[in-house]
Parts: structure tokens; C-alpha cells; sequence
């Protein structure tokens, strides 16, 4: 069928395959490879003295121990600063593997090749490295604070410190009516993809060439990197993603230690060499996100407009900062969300501490800034006793403002410049889904029943689809066969799926026939990753320029052959056929035979192709000038700017009015990601990001002590939400298309998470009467701070609610809680 | 997260298994269901040199029910004891228990006998071994014993048990007739370790409360019953405030703090959660004595 495939909720091609164990993730290849591991730090802060191997050197089945002093030229050199800035004054990145100094626990020190992994791990139990410990900088006040440093030579600990100012913030802060100043904190929770990394690299002494499988984000970033490290020609190496078990960010930074050294042991050694994390690893050696602490400061008039906005904040970037201050950029840029402050200005430091690295995680400082808005349009609310939706909408962006600039850079390096949203329309549809109105009579009635209910609210325009460029590549089989190839990798969202669901559309295929690729170097060498929900902007809009390339070229073919105008002909279901007359037609197979002049009948479609051949033009070269062979085509997608999708969350809590737990009743969500693909995947993606948005709010935090051990560093102790704490998520969509692409769409990956850390924080603060300013929050901590209140610490909040009486600390009063039910309100 | 190496020994009876653990001696580990022990040597937190791997020991599946006692043997996983209608009936705090212990997928693996003699103090089972007054069968290649499970359970993960012993079995004894029981717990996620436990045991006879008891999980190093009788005998179920154990609670639990919550909010948790399972444990034997009354049988 070549209907309507362009916005169909197609299901997912490749859930069959995955689902049933036919992935081939990166631990189910290379079977007879050997097997690395690596002895980690075991302190936060330390300088290495010595290392000690004697004792490890007759473990049965050890194949080579390295430590830095052995590793040659660029491989024993820092590992690339991927994205500088001039304000990353003092950025620092690490060895492969630590020199002198270690700077968090779990970075590599030592790394061991064996038969296996079980030989590695007991060769690096026997391996002894005596350090001598220094100050650990745990936390971003200790990291502030600056009297013990994380890098001798980066005074008070900043990697940077930047400033971006709109208007005159001072003075419109002390012209208005009305101030207020919050304090915020938001902590560390991580990516915890279901598949850590893993590398296996393939030395080819014959050729001199490397293959390199990476479970990452980008193979053409990891290609490049290898290359550059082991002094090898670009084209003697390749680099493929197998099927990607999860990355949410943490395998867009590149090369990771690893990635450099299996490939520079698998050439060493001459033979296959694979590491595969194992989940303790991915704790400790992988990359963290989100910790913060903000400042706020905001001037507004009687209406609740925000007239001046004044933000700082702390930056906690971990030990190194090889992916650069992407996460902060977008914190201070994409905070402003939906709303137009009349002044603005952001101030911010990241800050090194001697802990695992920071680098982007879904959303990627997106649930901060959206955290530090949000509470304070409830603060506004709540000072002036309005409405918070109405606050909210006072501040809108409206669309006759669109595009609207917002005189800021954004990640890009790009001016910050909303293309389309239409946020009154998606407040409006979400007052109505989660029943905003009613709301005051459902938590009466809840309160009469003894029940402690509250509804909270979060809106975010996410900056999708960032540049520079990705690549599409179509080629038609004289089969039919489609096949479709773009350097995107894909870490499980679906892109077999909905990248075929364009090429069946532009190209009027059946999708059974269109084969998508997708992170392989050998079929695509120029692309950049997946990530900042660029897949299918950028990819998708390549992919679909290709196809129309392809068209226009089987339909000149097809033309010729049939002596008919090219306009005059239509694709349906693979075949070419002349409008209105289907009888004159030929398959695009056919004209895939036909555009190979260097033909033999090998086959049935062949033979049958030669009737429509013609008789030859002795002038003529058999492939044009301006022509070439095959049935194929190719474009790239390099748009001037992001895209900016938007999207706003409602939820309806419930706390227990004794032991202070959580419970989320309803959570709805208004999504607006221009014209969809596929509102199936585009839910799914929502879905998954609500859920994680749940961990950051309930759950998941990276639990430190003073001396820098990472408390909890497995799924016993770290609590990502379980299917059953994640509530039934209720989904509209708007879609107001991006003028600035051809398919007229935006980003949707990180969508769902962004503002669930407001929005539970803005119910929990509704539901209890006083603010939440920390997150993400646990119910022992809304218990403590339910007695804070009731001693007078804590303000009560004062506007658009009644205080409940004093809270119940540890006296029983009431029943259990009731059952949470879903129904609406 | 590998396994130091160790060598794997697979007896077929309970002799040969005891065999092996007396020559291995306190170099060897009995590997059950796997659930907790697996994890500890993946981590290397125990790397022992011999496994006694009882899986295919004869004779240890099997659930017997009398007129006094439920019996398990060191091969009944969770969820088989959870699903079995005879054990329920005869002992409901068994099943009410076992589906707060961890996931479906564990249960299916992990054994209940294991689970006491793991003696994780966050175990839902020890505390209802503890509540039941039970027994744990221990044979070595000396012979037999059993140990009331006052004297089974001495720390957090520590017991009376011989490195040469292998636990064959244990016994919950049933609850008087009438007896209603109840069981709560609070944990971060569902089928995580709970944040605290409470397993009650209610007791009304001829319209008064005549007997109730407690016993705790994450709150004790040691699961123990707590007779809390004193504070509601005589009174009748309907009229009682069932928050008056709660001075006796306080001063039998020894709650710690962690990364998931403090020991005062512990001590909050097992304040309530004794409140509410003592109120239902109550109500379920007031249904009971009514339902004595009209035929023969238990009720949940
Ligand atoms: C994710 C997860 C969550 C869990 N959550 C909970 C929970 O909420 N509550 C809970 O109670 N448990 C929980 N568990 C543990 C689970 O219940 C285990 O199954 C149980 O604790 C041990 O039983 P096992 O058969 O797996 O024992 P194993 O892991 O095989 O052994 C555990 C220990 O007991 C010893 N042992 C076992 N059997 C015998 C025997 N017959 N004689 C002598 N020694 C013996 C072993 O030597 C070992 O030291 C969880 C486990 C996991 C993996």
C-alpha cells in the first residue's frame, strides 16, 4: 500500500526483531574476541604513585597489561575537547588512561586484555596501585567555594563562566512593581541506557584497515576520533553501530577511553579485542546530568508580566569537560521557554568536581531551566494570587510574534530564534485534557475523604534539530528493493520505521520494500549523530530530498522509455505509470535496470528490461555527461537554524498525609512537534520521557559522600522507576508545522522529560502549601520538610489556594490513603 | 562484574551435598536460587572457592501442610509457596508476605528457605518465620538439628548455622484459630526492600482483642516478635485506638538510616504501618470468628 504513509501510526518495523532476540547488539558480536577490563580508580582525587603488576602476570589466559607510560604518540595525549568555546577558559579532558592523577572514582588507570572477561577481572583484582590521596571537591558548593581545586591549575574550579544579557536587567528589576528571589537546587541522575557502551575492534593486517563497532551515537564522530588518535588514513577505517540498546545522550560523547584504546590494542596485538560496560561501569565511568544550583531573581507588574529576569547558576560539569558547556548553553538559553521576560540575563560557572563527567543526558539542561522558569512563574502566581496557567499565559509568545528572536546564542553557536507554536492553543487544549477548572471542586472533595491532592504545571519549547548537516543516500534494486542509508546512527527510536514511512511517501513504494540503514560509515561517511532530537529533521528531511532526487530521475527514465512528459506520470506502489492511462507503466525495478547501461541479463528482471532498451544513439555516450549509473540519489539537509518544538504538562499528585509519599494520579501532556511521521513513535518517545522525567522527580539522584564514592552505584540502590511508579500518561498533539523544512517538522526524542521535574514539583507544592525548591525530592525529604513547616521554617505559600492545617508530622490521624484512582477529576 | 573463579559441585542428595560441605569447610557457599548470592559473587564481594549447588538435590520442593505447621523445603521458590491454596488457607500471612518480596521474575528462582538463611534484615521471610515462632532444619554430615528461630537468627546476614550445615527445611507453625493476620510494607518502588515492614498477628476472642503481636522488617538487625498485647487486651476491636503499641514499637525497633531514608522516618514508617496491620490483622479475625461461627475454615 502507498497511501497515506507520511503520518500514519505505522508500528515499529523493527520491535519484531528486537523483541524476540534477533538485535545484534554490540556484546553479540565478536564472539571470539578478546576481552578487556579495566582497574578504575577507587578514589576521587588522588595522585598515582605506583603500579604494581607482578602478582597478575601468571593469571592463565592474560594477554597484555597497559598502563599510560605505554601508550604511544596521540593515544597517551588528552583525550579531544569535541566542542570549545571561548568562554571554556580552563576546559580539560582526560587521558585514556589517568597519567599522574586521577581526578573521579572509576577512571581508568590500567587496562587488561585476556582470554576473557572473567581472566581480565581476575588479572585486575592482583594489580596493586598505591596512590596518594588529595582534597577531594564533592558537590557544587564545595566546588564553589574553591579553597581545594579539582585541577591545580583552574583557579575556584571554573572550566567557565558566561554571560548572556538582554535589556537592561538591573534596571527593569528595580522598576517593577513586584520582586521575588528563589533559590533552587536540582541533582544528578544519568542517561542509564538498558545497553551500556561497548567497543570490538577488528584489525586487518592484510590491508592495513580497522573496523570498529561502537555502541554509540555517532559513528562517523568515533571514526573520525580513532583515526585521528591512531595516525591511520580515514579511509582505511570504518565504523559501524550495531543495533543500540539505549543512549540517551551519554554515547554522543566520543571517544570515550575505550574507544581508543580496543582499537589501539586490537591493531597492537593483531587480533579481535572487545570491551563491553558492565553496569557498574556505566555508574562510575560514564557521564552524569542535570546537578545545578540556581539563582533567581525576577521583576514583573500587577498582571504577573515578567518584566526583568535575572538568572545564575552553578554548574556541576563533573572532572572534564570533553563535550564542553553544551549543557549550561542550554540551560541558560532554553530556560525563557514559551515566555517573553522584557529584560534577561544569565550568569553562569560550571564547576569542576572530582566526580564522574558530565555530558548531555535527554533533555540536556532542558529540566533545569524549564525547573528554574517554571518555579518561578508559580512563585509570581502564588505572590500575586493568580491563576498559575493565567500567569503562564500573560507571558506567552504569541503566534502573530513568530519567528520570534530572542537576541540570545543558542547551542548552535546560532542566533536563538523561535520558528512556530502556537502556546495559548496548547495551553488551552491542556486546561482541558487534565480539567484544570474543575479542579478546585475535585480537591475539595478529596479533602473531605482526608486526601492530600495537588495539580501542577510546566511548559518548554525545546530547541530541536541542530545542525550542521545530515545525509541521505537512496538506491533502487532492479528488484524494487529500496534501500535507504543515512550516517544518523539509531539507539532504538524507531528510524527503520519512520525514515522508511518518507521514502514510501515521496517515492510512492510500498514501505515493505524500502530498507533502511542507518550508522554505518561504509554506506554513509558524512553525517554527524543522534542526539539534541535531531533525527528526523535532519535526517528525515535528507532522506526525503533524496527520494524526490531519485523520483525526478526514475521518472525522466520511465519518461523516455514510454515517449511520455514526466509530468504526465505517477509512482503507485512501485510502478510508473501514465496518469489516467495505468496501462502504460513500468516498475521502478525496471528503471533501475534501465539506468545501468554495463547491463547483462543475469537475471528475469534484466531480460525483460531489454524490450523497452530502444535502439542505440551512436552519438551518444551510453551514461550521459551529466548522468549517472544507477537508480539512486542523494542530498543533505543543512538547515540555518533549529527548529522549536514546544509542549506543556499537567499532573495531578497525591501525597500521603502521613508517610508523605507521592503518588502521581493523572499526568497529561500537550505536545506540539510540528507535522509528525508517526504519532505512534512520536507517543513513544513521549512516553519514555515522561518516565524518565519521573525518575529526576521522584527517584533517581547520584548519591555522593564527602570523599567522592558514589553511594549508589547500582539498580539496587539508584532508583529508576519501574513500570509500576510510572502513572498512564494521557497524550494530545498540536502540530504547527516548521516553515523552515521541507517536511515541516520538528525534534520530538527529548520532548517528554523537560519539564516533569517542574510540573511534580509545582503539584507537590500545590498539594502541601508550601514550595518546592529541591528536586528531585523523596518522601522521607517532603516528611522533613513538612516539619520545617509546621515549625515556621518554611513560608506557607499564600495565593491561589487555601493552607491546609497544620501537617501531620508523625501523629496518626488519619485512615491509610485511599487507593489512587485515574479517573478525571 | 565477573565471578572470581570457583569450582561448581552439583550433589544429587542431601548426604552428598552435606558431603561436600564438610570438606570444603568455610570455603564453601550452598547456592540456591541464585537471587542473592549470584549478584554477591558478580560483584566480588564473596569470592568463595566452592559452590554447593543444591538445585538438583532430591527430595527438598516440597510444601506440607499439617494441622500445626506449613513445612517448606530449601527448593520451594517464593512463588510456588506464594500460589500454593493449601498453605494459604492454612497460613494467609505466608502469602501475604510473599508478594511483597521482590518481582514475579525472582520469586520464580529465589527460595523462601533461602531467604532465612540469607537473614537479610530487610527479608520479608525471616520476619515471618519470626512471627510464626518457626523452625529451621539444619543437616550436616554430623546429623540433624533444629533451631527455633530464636536462636536461628544473631545479626544482619548472620545466623546460627554451620559452615557444614545445609538448611533442609523450615516449619512456620500456624497461628491459633481466629487468628487474623496482616502485612504492609513500604519501599521506594514496588518490590524493592521495603523502607520498613510490619507482619501483625490478631487475636479477638469472644468480642475482645485476646492476643496480637508484631514483627518487623528493615527496622531490626534481628527479626523478633513484639507481643503488644498489653496495650489493647480486653478492648474491643471496634473501639480501639490501634496507634497505643506505638511507645512498645519505638522501644523495640532499632531502625538505621540510609541513602533511602532516615531512621526517624523509619521509625514514623513502623509506627503506621504497625497501626494499620494491627487494624486489619483485627478485622480479618472478627471475619473469621464469624465465619467459625457459621461453618468450619479460614478466611484471608
Ligand atoms: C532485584 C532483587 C530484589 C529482591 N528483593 C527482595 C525483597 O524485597 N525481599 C526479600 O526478602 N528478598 C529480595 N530479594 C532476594 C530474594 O528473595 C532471594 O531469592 C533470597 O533472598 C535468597 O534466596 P535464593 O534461593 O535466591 O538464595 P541464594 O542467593 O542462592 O543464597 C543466598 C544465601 O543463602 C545461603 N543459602 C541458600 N539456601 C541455603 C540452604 N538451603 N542452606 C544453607 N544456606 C543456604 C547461600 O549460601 C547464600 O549465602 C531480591 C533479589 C533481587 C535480585
Amino acid at each position: 500500500m502507498t497511501s497515506q504513509m507520511f503520518g500514519a501510526p505505522v508500528k515499529r518495523r523493527e520491535d519484531p526483531r528486537l523483541v524476540t532476540g534477533g538485535g545484534r547488539y554490540l556484546d553479540d558480536l565478536g564472539h571470539s574476541a578478546l576481552a578487556a577490563a579495566f582497574v578504575r580508580s577507587p578514589h576521587a582525587h588522588a595522585r598515582i604513585v605506583d603500579i604494581e603488576v607482578s602478582d597478575a602476570l601468571d593469571v592463565d589466559g592474560l594477554v597484555g597489561i597497559w598502563t599510560h607510560e605505554d601508550l604511544p604518540g596521540r593515544v597517551g595525549e588528552p583525550l579531544p575537547l569535541l566542542i570549545p568555546h571561548p568562554t571554556l577558559t580552563h576546559g580539560r579532558t582526560q587521558f585514556a588512561l589517568a597519567r599522574d592523577e586521577v581526578n573521579y572514582v572509576g577512571e581508568a588507570v590500567v587496562m587488561v586484555v585476556a582470554r576473557d572477561r572473567y581472566v581480565a577481572e581476575d588479572v585486575c583484582q592482583r594489580i596493586r596501585v598505591d596512590y596518594e590521596l588529595l582534597t577531594p571537591v564533592v558537590g557544587i558548593a564545595n566546588a564553589r567555594d574553591g579553597s581545594a581545586l579539582v585541577h591545580d591549575d583552574v583557579p575556584g574550579n571554573v572550566a567557565c563562566r558566561m554571560l548572556q544579557e538582554v535589556g537592561d536587567v538591573d534596571a527593569a528589576i528595580a522598576a517593577a512593581p513586584h520582586t521575588l528571589e528563589l533559590d533552587l537546587d536540582i541533582e544528578r541522575s544519568a542517561c542509564m541506557p538498558m545497553e551500556g557502551k561497548g567497543v570490538l575492534a577488528r584489525w586487518d593486517s592484510d590491508k592495513g584497515e580497522l573496523r570498529i563497532f561502537s555502541s554509540t551515537q555517532t559513528s562517523t564522530g568515533v571514526r573520525a576520533a580513532v583515526a585521528a588518535k591512531l595516525d591511520l588514513p580515514l579511509a582505511k577505517v570504518e565504523c559501524i553501530a550495531p543495533d543500540v540498546g539505549g543512549g540517551f545522550g551519554v554515547k554522543i560523547n566520543h571517544p570515550w577511553p575505550e574507544e581508543v584504546l580496543i582499537p589501539w590494542a586490537a591493531r597492537l596485538l593483531d587480533q579481535e579485542v572487545k570491551w563491553t560496560e558492565d553496569r557498574r561501569e556505566h555508574f562510575i565511568s560514564s557521564a552524569h546530568e542535570r546537578g545545578q544550583l540556581q539563582q533567581i531573581r525576577v521583576g514583573f507588574d500587577d498582571d504577573g508580566r515578567v518584566l526583568g529576569l535575572d538568572v545564575k547558576f552553578w554548574h556541576d560539569n563533573g572532572a572534564y569537560t570533553p563535550y564542553g558547556i553544551i549543557v549550561p548553553i542550554i540551560t541558560s538559553t532554553q530556560l525563557l521557554g514559551p515566555y517573553k521576560p522584557g529584560a534577561y540575563r544569565c550568569e553562569f560557572w560550571s564547576l569542576y568536581t572530582n566526580t564522574v563527567l558530565v555530558t548531555p543526558y535527554r533533555g540536556a539542561g532542558r529540566p533545569q531551566g524549564c525547573f528554574a522558569m517554571e518555579r518561578t512563574m508559580d512563585a509570581i502566581a502564588d505572590r500575586l494570587g493568580l491563576d498559575r496557567a493565567e500567569v503562564r499565559s500573560r507571558n506567552f509568545i504569541l503566534p502573530s510574534e513568530m519567528p520570534y528572536d530572542h537576541g540570545l546564542l543558542f547551542q548552535d553557536g546560532r542566533p536563538l530564534k523561535y520558528d512556530s507554536g502556537d502556546f495559548p492553543a496548547s495551553l488551552a487544549k491542556l486546561k482541558a485534557l487534565v480539567g484544570w477548572d474543575d479542579f478546585a471542586a475535585y480537591r475539595e472533595q478529596a479533602e473531605a475523604e482526608g486526601r492530600r491532592v495537588g495539580l501542577g504545571i510546566g511548559c518548554y519549547v525545546e530547541g530541536t534539530g541542530v545542525g550542521p548537516y545530515e545525509g541521505g543516500h537512496i538506491q533502487i534494486e532492479t528488484s524494487g528493493r529500496v534501500n535507504v542509508s543515512t550516517g544518523l546512527t539509531s539507539q532504538g527510536q524507531g528510524h527503520e520505521t519512520s525514515f522508511a514511512q518518507i521514502v514510501a511517501q515521496e517515492l510512492g513504494v510500498s514501505i515493505e520494500d524500502v530498507f533502511v540503514t542507518t550508522g554505518d560509515t561504509r554506506r554513509m561517511p558524512y553525517a554527524v549523530g543522534t542526539f539534541a532530537s535531531r533525527a528526523a529533521v535532519m535526517s528525515g528531511n535528507a532522506i526525503a530530498l533524496a527520494a524526490r532526487n531519485v523520483r525526478a530521475k526514475a521518472l525522466r527514465i520511465a519518461a523516455d522509455a514510454l515517449e511520455v512528459s514526466a509530468e504526465d506520470l505517477e509512482i503507485v506502489d512501485g510502478d510508473i505509470r501514465v496518469k489516467g492511462a495505468p496501462g502504460t507503466h513500468m516498475t521502478l525495478g525496471t528503471v533501475s535496470v534501465m539506468s545501468n547501461p554495463l547491463r547483462y541479463a543475469f537475471d528475469e528482471a534484466a531480460k525483460a528490461a531489454t524490450q523497452f532498451a530502444g535502439t542505440a544513439d551512436y552519438s551518444k555516450p551510453p551514461v550521459a555527461d551529466d548522468d549517472e549509473p544507477g537508480l539512486e540519489g542523494k542530498d543533505f539537509y543543512s538547515p540555518t537554524q533549529a527548529t522549536f518544538a514546544n509542549g506543556m504538562h499537567a499532573a495531578i499528585v497525591e501525597t500521603d498525609p502521613v508517610t508523605a509519599e507521592v503518588k502521581i494520579l493523572r499526568y497529561c501532556v500537550i505536545h506540539d512537534c510540528g507535522t509528525m511521521i508517526n504519532p505512534m513513535i512520536v507517543e513513544g518517545q513521549v512516553h519514555g520521557g515522561v518516565a524518565q522525567g519521573v525518575g529526576g522527580a521522584l527517584y533517581e539522584r547520584m548519591v555522593y559522600d564527602d570523599s567522592g564514592q558514589l553511594l549508589n552505584a547500582s539498580f539496587m540502590d539508584f532508583l529508576m522507576p519501574y513500570a509500576s511508579e510510572v502513572p498512564h500518561i494521557e497524550t494530545d498533539h498540536l502540530e504547527t508545522p516548521s516553515p523552515l523544512n521541507p517536511l515541516g517538522i520538528k525534534g520530538a526524542g527529548e520532548a517528554g522529560c523537560i519539564p516533569v521535574t517542574a510540573v511534580i514539583a509545582s503539584a507537590i507544592s500545590d498539594a502541601e502549601g508550601f514550595a518546592i525548591t529541591s528536586m528531585p525530592i523523596s518522601p522521607v525529604e517532603l516528611w522533613e520538610l513538612r516539619q520545617r513547616h509546621a515549625r515556621g521554617e518554611i513560608p506557607s505559600l499564600r495565593g491561589t489556594r487555601h493552607t491546609p492545617s497544620a501537617p501531620v508530622t508523625s501523629a496518626p490521624v488519619t485512615s491509610a490513603p485511599s487507593t489512587p484512582s485515574r479517573e478525571a477529576p | 562484574m565477573k565471578p572470581a573463579p570457583f569450582v561448581h559441585h552439583a550433589p544429587r542428595s542431601v548426604a552428598e551435598a552435606v558431603g561436600v560441605l564438610a570438606q570444603v569447610g568455610p570455603e564453601g557457599k550452598v547456592l540456591a536460587g541464585g537471587q542473592s548470592l549470584i549478584p554477591i559473587l558478580n560483584m566480588r564481594l564473596a569470592s568463595p572457592a566452592h559452590l554447593v549447588d543444591i538445585n538438583q538435590v532430591a527430595g527438598l520442593a516440597d510444601v506440607v501442610v499439617t494441622g500445626t505447621e506449613v513445612r517448606i523445603g530449601a527448593l520451594v521458590r517464593h512463588a510456588q509457596l506464594e500460589h500454593h491454596d493449601e498453605a494459604y488457607a492454612a497460613l494467609p500471612l505466608l502469602r501475604q508476605a510473599l508478594v511483597n518480596v521482590a518481582h514475579p521474575v525472582i520469586r520464580n528462582r529465589g527460595t523462601t528457605v533461602g531467604s532465612i538463611a540469607h537473614a537479610d534484615a530487610a527479608g520479608e521471610m525471616p520476619a515471618v518465620l519470626a512471627l510464626t515462632e518457626g523452625v529451621v532444619e539444619a543437616v550436616s554430615a554430623g546429623g540433624t538439628r533444629e533451631i527455633a528461630v530464636a536462636d536461628f537468627f544473631e545479626g544482619a546476614l548472620e545466623t546460627s548455622l554451620g559452615a557444614d550445615e545445609l538448611v533442609v527445611g523450615v516449619r512456620f507453625r500456624r497461628f491459633a484459630e481466629g487468628t487474623g493476620t496482616a502485612f504492609m510494607e513500604r519501599a521506594r518502588r514496588h518490590g524493592d526492600y521495603a523502607m520498613a515492614g510490619v507482619a501483625a498477628a490478631v487475636r479477638v476472642e469472644d468480642g475482645v482483642v485476646a492476643d496480637a503481636r508484631l514483627s518487623f522488617v528493615s527496622v531490626t538487625d534481628v527479626p523478633r516478635t513484639l507481643d503488644v498485647t498489653s496495650a489493647f487486651a480486653g478492648q474491643e476491636p471496634d473501639a480501639v485506638d490501634w496507634s497505643a503499641a506505638a511507645d512498645l514499637v519505638a522501644g523495640a525497633i532499632e531502625p538505621d538510616g540510609d541513602i533511602h531514608a532516615t531512621a526517624a522516618y523509619r521509625a514514623m514508617l513502623a509506627a503506621e504501618l504497625s497501626r494499620l496491620t494491627l487494624a486489619a490483622a483485627a478485622a480479618r479475625s472478627v471475619a473469621l470468628q464469624q465465619h467459625l461461627s457459621d461453618s468450619e475454615g479460614p478466611a484471608a
